[in-house]
């Protein structure tokens, strides 16, 4: 591992590097540019290949490695040193990055083809794969925390992409900024953790804060206060409840960039952030609750919202926000849950981001339409998407041996794992874990048979649908053939939990409450239905062009389940109020109050320059005064001691 | 016994002096040899010369002194590594004062007047410009001014120190004399200048006589010994120790420009041709303090073992003037309006920062206060080059306004250093405002410049004294302080350049300066509204704009080098921190 350590750096710096060429170059790298957006992510892939298999060809014990790069900044005692960590966690993530992010960049020369602004699109691109891989690869909190923020940055910029300032593109302003402010309030949760975990072991390197002896000598109370505000930081990255609102905003901005940020790569951060700080959650009990309760609820609120949705991207959104849920479900489950977490984000990375290009692929092809109910009929006119976008939906559906199948059903598995003392957890979670399952296989089908079956179309006038260019349907068909194999290359006789074990740790092995065929057949059944019952309505039934009014649950998933309106009525309506009070406060008080301070400096300055008189006479008068007075303040504070 | 026994001297630890001194010597014979055409540059390498000299020698010194401090010539000169330091320090900021000095614009005119000694008005001054004369001793009285300032931070005696004082005030009053415009300013503020530093001689050579009455020596480190060792011919009478001390420390105050002694500040900063300013701003205050801190630093070493109360005492005294000091440079600095007085109360205001350090007593603060010298030099003496390229410039109505560099002298005026004026000087010339604006930023204290370390540097040693409550005042203090730097910034850079008036309706006086000293108004100022060597006047159709002029040279050098250091010390500071450090080392 150590001689190929010395690349490990280049992983950020290719694309850190494109980035800065494609914004400091400007109009001039226009022509060439989005190829060298290319060109720098995959550099940074073909870097990762490299350090995969040789972390595949050393022992086990030394495949985590902490590379010193150089000392950030040192203050007396304090030093904080600035490295990358390499152990199976970071790099699984390193090669989904790189891995799906070049197949995006390709994706998007094509896509992206017709924007004036590509260029600025793919030096944006390039900026969000060096700070994902540094939120990835950090060896510290902190480095994390600059990666973190800079994947919001990065994310932030291309979700407002194409706000041009005109009304029209107000859509996308909007949504940027609702993300950003979303996920600044996760980030203060991530401060604070960083706080806390510094006060009790003056450091924020993995190495120190997370070691046995550190996580030992916490508090119980500390341990739970570190894993609720870093739960709070990946709840706003990782759209959670209750701060998942951004992320169907979010869909306002390029397809491509849903695919590679808002499903596969950065919203998943979160879950990263859980199983890193396992050894944390795990000390606190509370903390662990509640992470997987916030899962178990963003999984049934992000699927039940996706079944009210005909936006195609907004579906999605939905659905990974729910998949994400999975994640964090198993994440608070401990070691038993950590390595499942991780198989399903890599699995969902690749399943999810074929089913979002293939729907950028339907939207190229009708118009940048996005109305399901305008759909319909394509599979005949859109071949390889409809193939690709199939395999996608039977890998999320979970049905084997697709690769959904073998993460999410470790997961639902580890649900039904029983707590000690808490008898009452494995049903309910378990339960919902299957529950979600079923919902998910009725709005997936949903989505794809609204999308491509039905005789008849529904378009609206003037389309000529059609599959885009090779550059776009090559990186699908990469996508679709991980969809469909890499859950069962990976998961067959444990193969990823097995690599993931240097850092997850080993499980030991628990029965779940039911007996593990009961539960895989109680899934595969209720998904069936859930999938036949959405066949039933939307391919054999014909689908309205306009949305029936609906059911009063089917109204309320569609305005997402009133989430805006909660944020407005008790989040943002009560901080307009205080802010107007601060504002007040501080014109009328403070304001007014420090200005007295310049004035009354002024007034003494106009005073005393009339001592500068311009008389050599007063002045010397007020050198020899000021000896006297001089003496005398010495006398009055010391007294005229000295005489032994 | 008739037998004459040759000293020993170690002549290379004197190698720094007798350079700058000797060829102090050395220019005065020039002036009569070398014909007038060659003169003055010769002048001008010669000291250039002189002076890189001397700090070659102080460098080449540097690892012997640091390894062992000397004594030669029975301690008249002392070279330990903070006299050592600051003997290089100054000869640093002198080279760097005399660019300037050299620089005659693209005017072709110095800041000197032709003949320094003529009266003003009169017609031989008339006579003496046209012909085109030059003082060209201005550059042998620098030297001297140098290598009295050198000595004097660097002996151990304080009869020598007494003689160096004098050696470097001497020329810097002729020198304050000899500005080209507004002369009878200038010649007052000389005047003053004389008359006040005078009066603070005798201060403190009577504080010396005291001290040689307490403790039978004057020299420093003995009077440390015999108070450490009890031996004292006048047993209990630590008060006439006291009040020595206290009075040969007025002495030093006086040149720091501490308050109440700061009087002259002001006056001379003002009047003096500004290339002098800079130079007496920098130099002068780096000799002054260095010297504080020996005289104050060697007696507390003795009076610390024996008696605290003393110590408490002599403590007392640096806080108060300290505390003063900040206080008045930085109030009455926030209301002026003139750019050199400005500046004048800034060096106040960092007499009394430095004086914050020193309060402190602590054993890194001799390290501390060489950076804070270094880091305020430079900045002064580049702020104050800027200002001798910031003029004024008679047009008259018909001709197209050019801002650009003027080499017709007869329009282009004196100074602009009212406040005002400067508004817009962003615009006419950004590289100068940028490096002006990094001057202000580190007289600030502003972090990654080197004022914030040198600041830094200071109130850290008040702190390590026990002083907090000082060192708090010294931040507020500096709030104030940075309060006048931006406003001057602002004005610079964010207010438009003053639309020109209609030239019908100006009463045009702006190109004369009408005043004088005396921030009250209340002064001796009648001369002043004729006090203009070139006799320029600026009739009813003309008007006054302000503008830049270029360079030959010199002290765009100078403006340059003091910029690059101000950033390369507030970034890298430990490249000349680690040197410092060493200065830490008092006694031979």
């Amino acid at each position: 591992m150590n001689e190929v350590i010395g690349l490990a750096p280049w992983l950020v710096g290719f694309p850190l590097i494109g980035a800065a060429i494609l914004l400091l170059g400007g109009r001039a790298t226009d022509r060439w540019g989005h190829w060298l957006g290319v060109l720098a992510s995959g550099a940074s892939m073909v870097v990762a290949f490299i350090l995969m298999f040789r972390m595949i060809g050393t022992p086990v014990e030394e495949r985590s490695v902490d590379h010193h790069l150089w000392t950030w900044l040192s203050a007396g005692d304090l030093g904080v040193d600035l490295g990358l960590r390499l152990d199976p966690l970071s790099v699984t993530f390193v090669m989904l990055v790189t891995f799906v992010g070049t197949l995006i960049h390709i994706y998007s020369v094509a896509y992206m083809d017709h924007d004036p602004d590509r260029r600025r699109f793919f030096a944006y691109l390039n900026l969000f794969v060096a700070a994902m891989l540094v939120l990835v690869l950090a060896d510290s909190y902190l480095l994390l925390f600059v990666g973190w923020e800079g994947v919001g940055l990065a994310s932030y910029l291309l979700i407002g992409f194409w706000d041009t300032g005109r009304p029209s593109a107000r859509e996308n302003a909007v949504a940027a900024k609702k993300a950003f402010v979303m996920n600044r309030i996760g980030d203060m949760g991530l401060i604070a953790a960083m706080a806390l975990l510094f006060a009790h072991a003056g450091a924020l390197d993995f190495g120190t804060v997370l070691s046995d002896d550190s996580v030992g000598a916490m508090s119980q109370a500390t341990a739970t206060a570190v894993g609720l505000c870093l739960l709070l930081a990946a709840c706003g990255k990782s759209a959670q409840f209750p701060l998942q609102a951004w992320l169907g905003d979010a869909m306002a901005g390029p397809t491509p960039v849903s695919a590679l940020i808002h499903a596969a790569t950065m919203v998943t951060a979160g879950v990263y952030l859980m199983v890193r700080s396992g050894a944390i959650l795990e000390a606190a009990p509370t903390a662990q609750l509640v992470v997987v309760l916030v899962g178990a609820v963003t999984l049934l609120f992000g699927a039940i919202v996706g079944c009210a949705k005909d936006d195609i991207k907004k579906a999605l959104a939905a659905s990974t926000m729910s998949q994400i849920g999975y994640m964090m479900l198993a994440a608070g489950l401990g070691p038993a849950g950590y390595a499942f977490a991780i198989f399903h984000l890599l699995t969902h990375g690749f399943f999810k981001a074929g089913l979002f290009l293939g729907a950028g692929s339907v939207m190229h092809a009708m118009g940048d339409q996005t109305d399901m109910r305008r759909f319909g009929g394509l599979s005949r006119f859109l071949p390889i998407t409809w193939i690709t976008m199939g395999l996608g939906w039977l890998a999320i559906l979970g049905i084997p041996p697709f690769s959904g199948f073998w993460s999410k059903d470790g997961i639902i598995e580890a649900a039904f794992i029983p707590v000690e003392g808490q008898p009452w957890r494995a049903w309910v979670f378990g339960t919902v874990a299957v529950l979600g399952a079923a919902i998910t296989a009725f709005y997936m089908t949903r989505l794809f048979f609204m999308t491509f079956g039905g005789r008849r179309p529904r378009w609206t006038e003037n389309q000529h649908p059609h599959e885009g260019s090779p550059l776009m349907w090559w990186p699908l068909v990469f996508l679709g053939v991980g969809s469909a194999a890499l859950g069962l290359v990976l998961g067959i006789g444990g193969t990823f939990t097995t690599w993931l074990e240097p850092v997850t740790g080993h499980a030991e092995h628990h029965e779940p409450v039911l007996p593990v065929p009961v539960i895989i057949t109680a899934t595969l059944v209720v998904v069936v239905l859930g999938a036949l019952l959405a066949f039933r309505m939307y391919a054999v039934n014909l689908v309205p062009e306009e949305a029936p009014r609906g059911s009063v649950l089917t109204r309320a998933a569609r305005r997402d389940l009133y989430q805006d309106a909660a944020n407005e009525t008790l989040v943002m309506k009560p901080g307009y109020g205080l802010a107007r009070v601060v504002q007040v406060g501080d014109r009328d008080v403070v304001d007014r109050g420090w200005s007295v301070l310049p004035q009354a400096v002024s007034w003494f300055g106009g005073v005393f320059r009339k001592a500068q008189t311009g008389y050599v006479r007063s002045y010397a008068a007020g050198m020899a005064g000021g000896v006297l007075v001089i003496a005398v303040v010495v006398w009055l504070v010391v007294g005229l001691g000295g005489a032994q | 016994m008739n037998e004459f026994v040759a000293p020993e001297i170690d002549w290379l630890a004197l190698a720094p002096l007798i350079v700058v001194l000797g060829a102090g010597v050395v220019g005065v014979l020039l002036e009569a040899f070398v014909p007038a055409r060659a003169r003055r540059v010769t002048q001008i390498v010669l000291t250039l010369a002189a002076l890189a000299g001397g700090l070659a020698f102080v460098v080449y010194l540097w690892p012997q002194i640091v390894a062992q401090p000397v004594q030669v010539v029975g301690g008249s000169v002392t070279l330990t590594p903070f006299a050592l330091g600051a003997q290089g320090i100054i000869a640093l900021l002198a080279f760097l004062g005399v660019l300037v000095v050299a620089d005659r614009t693209a005017t072709g005119q110095d800041a000197f007047a032709p003949t320094a000694s003529a009266v003003p008005g009169t017609s031989y001054e008339d006579l003496a410009r046209k012909s085109g004369l030059e003082q060209t001793e201005i550059y042998p009285l620098l030297l001297f001014a140098a290598g009295g300032m050198m000595l004097f931070a660097s002996t151990d005696d304080l009869i020598v120190m007494f003689i160096a004082l004098e050696v470097l005030s001497l020329p810097l009053y002729v020198l304050c004399a000899t500005a080209r415009r507004r002369r009878l300013l200038s010649q007052e503020a000389a005047a003053k200048y004389f008359l006040l530093g005078a009066f603070a001689s005798a201060l403190f050579i009577f504080g010396v006589a005291l001290i040689y009455g307490f403790a039978g020596t004057v020299r420093l480190l003995e009077i440390a010994q015999r108070v450490q060792q009890g031996a004292l011919p006048l047993e209990g009478m630590s008060a006439l120790l006291v009040a020595g001390v206290l009075l040969v420390t007025v002495g030093l105050l006086f040149k720091v420009g501490a308050v109440p002694f700061h009087a002259w500040t002001p006056d001379v900063y003002t009047g003096a041709p500004t290339p002098i300013t800079g130079f007496m701003a920098a130099c002068t205050k780096a000799a002054a303090v260095a010297a504080l801190v020996e005289v104050l630093y060697r007696i507390s070493i003795g009076v610390q073992a024996v008696d605290p109360e003393i110590m408490r005492q002599l403590q007392v005294v640096v806080v108060v003037v300290a505390v003063l000091t900040m206080a008045v440079g930085t109030v009455i600095g926030s209301v002026q309006t003139d750019v050199k007085r400005l500046l004048a109360y800034s060096s106040i205001a960092h007499a009394g920062f430095l004086l914050v350090g020193i309060a402190g007593f602590g054993p890194q603060v001799q390290s501390s206060t060489l950076f804070y010298l270094l880091a305020y030099g430079i900045a002064t003496i580049g702020a104050f080059a800027v200002v001798t390229l910031v003029r004024e410039r008679r047009v008259t109505p018909g001709a197209q306004e050019d801002n650009g560099p003027v080499a017709d002298d007869g329009v282009v005026l004196g100074e602009a250093t009212e406040i005002a004026q400067w508004a817009g000087l962003g615009r006419k010339a950004p590289w100068l405002t940028a490096a002006f604006a990094l001057f202000l930023l580190s007289m600030a204290g502003i972090p990654l410049t080197a004022g914030f370390i040198a600041k830094f540097g200071a109130f850290a040693g008040a702190t390590s004294g026990g002083l907090w409550w000082l060192a708090v005042l010294g931040v507020l203090a500096s709030v104030v302080a940075v309060a006048f730097y931006l406003r001057l910034l602002v004005v610079m850079v964010f207010q438009p350049g003053t639309v020109e008036p209609d030239s019908q309706a100006e009463p045009v006086e702006t190109g004369v300066p009408t005043s004088s000293t005396g921030d009250g108004g209340e002064g001796p100022t009648e001369g002043g509204g004729v006090a203009t060597a070139t006799k320029v006047q600026v009739t009813a159709a003309q008007r006054v704009v302000v503008t830049v002029v270029r360079s030959r040279g010199p002290a765009a050098v100078a403006i340059a080098v003091c910029a690059i250091a101000t950033v390369i010390l507030g970034v890298f500071p430990s490249l000349v921190l680690n040197l410092v450090a060493e200065a830490s080392k008092f006694v031979p």
